[in-house]
């Protein structure tokens, strides 16, 4: 079942509805899952991409490393129509959006952001678990306040999820009464819940206390050996040297180098790069 | 105090009993809760990022809050009357009292909106919900455990102004203590009784405070 070479199982393993196995994807050669060209964005007069391309083949994992304010976060977001790109093209799976050009009219735009945010899910650094609700709560909401599948289902499905974040006895716990590493793992089970083909991290362990790394990585490296797609912002470099299929070094809003993390990580071409890895390797 | 004194509170408990639950109560909790729905669009309107929305929100807020109630009350039933609309005691006093709440309250509840964190809009965004239900499920609900203090002030307000009503000849329960005290001038017993009945209205809602704030606060750490 955890075979990273047999993503596509799920949808026609005869088991439809197992969430702990990523959704079946056909990636024919030369089209992957995930493409990206030319996006490009601003916050006023300060330009915080530009013309950023890359692609993500399904099943593997790309993660995204640079300085702050390197423009990896706005990557990550755009990708999630969190924030919405000034220009490019964005396409997951079916779901393609031209930020080029004039936005078609109200509700058509907001179908195209929707189509495309319903393409991922996300993993916030700072959890953003609802807070009113329990673990349980949070976890179904989407599917069934959102999505509208059945609740029977669904809260099947959120079990096992929890079960496979190693969280199913906190499942009737309020966000409060669990440690921050726990609320990330419920916050990726929640991400998990919606069905995503694309699992997108933003900077997931960087508010953690150091001991409660781990727990979340480890989490995240099953998904990864299951054969998920994800995207991961993130500054463990042991993460992505272990678990990153493409690395993508971004500074002053470009993507500065790309390669596996043999290439990137270990043997940086550019003075830039090798001087950001000295840095967090090293830091004194 | 003369046997006539406490003859006269004895007969009139009942009456202003009577003008408390069926007038001063009802007559606050409906004004309360149209008020609230009136305060939730305008504040929602304030929150807007078309400015002329958002500057008719201000501008109600600013009249409401600018000119004394009695005067809205007065406008409404004495003033309304010259440009062709006319309204009973009782539905003129609601429409003033909500129009009030409407405003006090919409600040209250576009405060209590704004202290919820950027972040819940986000991973509301990032479930798939829309504007309203990210309000439904996720804003609202967590903008009320910070609004219920002051909005609980409100109702107590509320709960005595609707004696203002007592000039518009809405027969709640001052207007009621008032023509039981006029034929023998006992103003201090009659007032007295009303005023206890207030205290005693008001000191139940305060409890349904305590307990709606425990409620809210089962899921914030302490």
């Amino acid at each position: 079942m955890t075979d990273p070479t047999q993503p596509g199982q799920y949808g026609h393993s005869g088991q439809p509805g197992h969430p702990e196995q990523p959704p079946s994807v056909h990636e024919t050669p030369g089209h992957p899952l995930v493409a990206v060209t030319g996006l490009a964005k601003s916050f006023g007069d300060h330009e915080v991409l530009t013309s950023i391309d890359f692609e993500v083949h399904a099943g593997s994992v790309t993660v995204l490393i640079g300085p702050s304010g390197s423009g990896k976060t706005t990557v990550l977001r755009s990708l999630n129509t969190l924030e919405t790109p000034d220009g490019g093209v964005v396409r997951i799976g079916e779901v393609e959006v031209d930020f080029s050009g004039p936005a078609p009219k109200g509700s058509a735009r907001k179908k195209q952001l929707a189509a495309l945010r319903d393409q991922s899910g996300m993993v916030f650094q700072s959890h953003n678990l609802f807070p009113h609700m329990t673990v349980l709560q949070n976890v179904i909401e989407g599917p069934t306040v959102v999505q509208r599948r059945p609740r029977e289902e669904v809260m099947g499905e959120a079990r096992r999820l929890l079960d496979l974040v190693g969280l199913a006895e906190k499942a009737d716990q309020y966000p409060y009464q669990l440690s921050g590493g726990q609320q990330q793992r419920v916050g990726i089970a929640r991400a998990l819940a919606l069905r995503p083909k694309l699992m997108l991290f933003d900077e997931p362990t960087s508010a953690l206390d150091p001991e409660l790394v781990g727990e979340v990585l480890h989490v995240m490296k099953d998904l990864a050996s299951q054969g998920w797609t994800m995207v991961v912002v993130t500054h463990e470099i042991r993460f992505a040297q272990q678990v990153a299929d493409q690395v993508l070094f971004m500074d002053g809003g470009v993507i500065v180098e790309r390669g596996t993390p043999g290439e990137v990580l270990a043997n940086p071409r550019t003075e830039r790069a090798r001087q950001f890895l000295q840095r967090i390797l090293d830091p004194l | 105090m003369s046997d006539q004194t406490v003859q006269l509170i004895l007969d009139n408990l009942w009456p202003l009993l009577k003008a408390a639950v069926t007038v001063t109560i009802p007559l606050t909790l409906v004004s309360f809760v149209l008020g609230l729905v009136v305060a939730l669009v305008v504040a929602l309107m304030r929150l807007s990022p078309v400015r002329a929305v958002s500057g008719a929100a201000r501008a109600y807020v600013s009249v409401i809050r600018g000119t004394p109630l009695l005067l809205q009350l007065f406008i409404i039933f004495y003033g309304l009357p010259a440009l062709g609309v006319t309204f009973e005691p009782f539905p003129a006093a609601v429409i003033a009292f909500t129009l009030n709440v409407g405003g006090y309250a919409a600040e209250v509840i576009r405060s209590a909106i704004l202290a919820v964190p950027k972040g819940q809009w986000e991973a509301a965004s990032t479930v798939g919900m829309d504007y309203l239900t990210t309000l439904r499920r996720v804003v609202l609900p967590q903008a009320t455990r910070t609004a219920i203090p002051p909005l609980s002030n409100t109702l107590i307000s509320l709960v005595k102004d609707t004696s203002l009503a007592s000039t518009i000849q809405v027969t709640e329960l001052l207007r009621v203590a008032q023509e039981a005290a006029a034929p023998t001038y006992q103003f201090f017993a009659m007032y007295s009784v009303a005023a206890v009945y207030y205290w005693v209205i008001c000191l139940g809602l305060s409890a349904l405070q305590t307990r709606l704030e425990e409620r809210q606060n089962r899921y914030v750490a302490r």
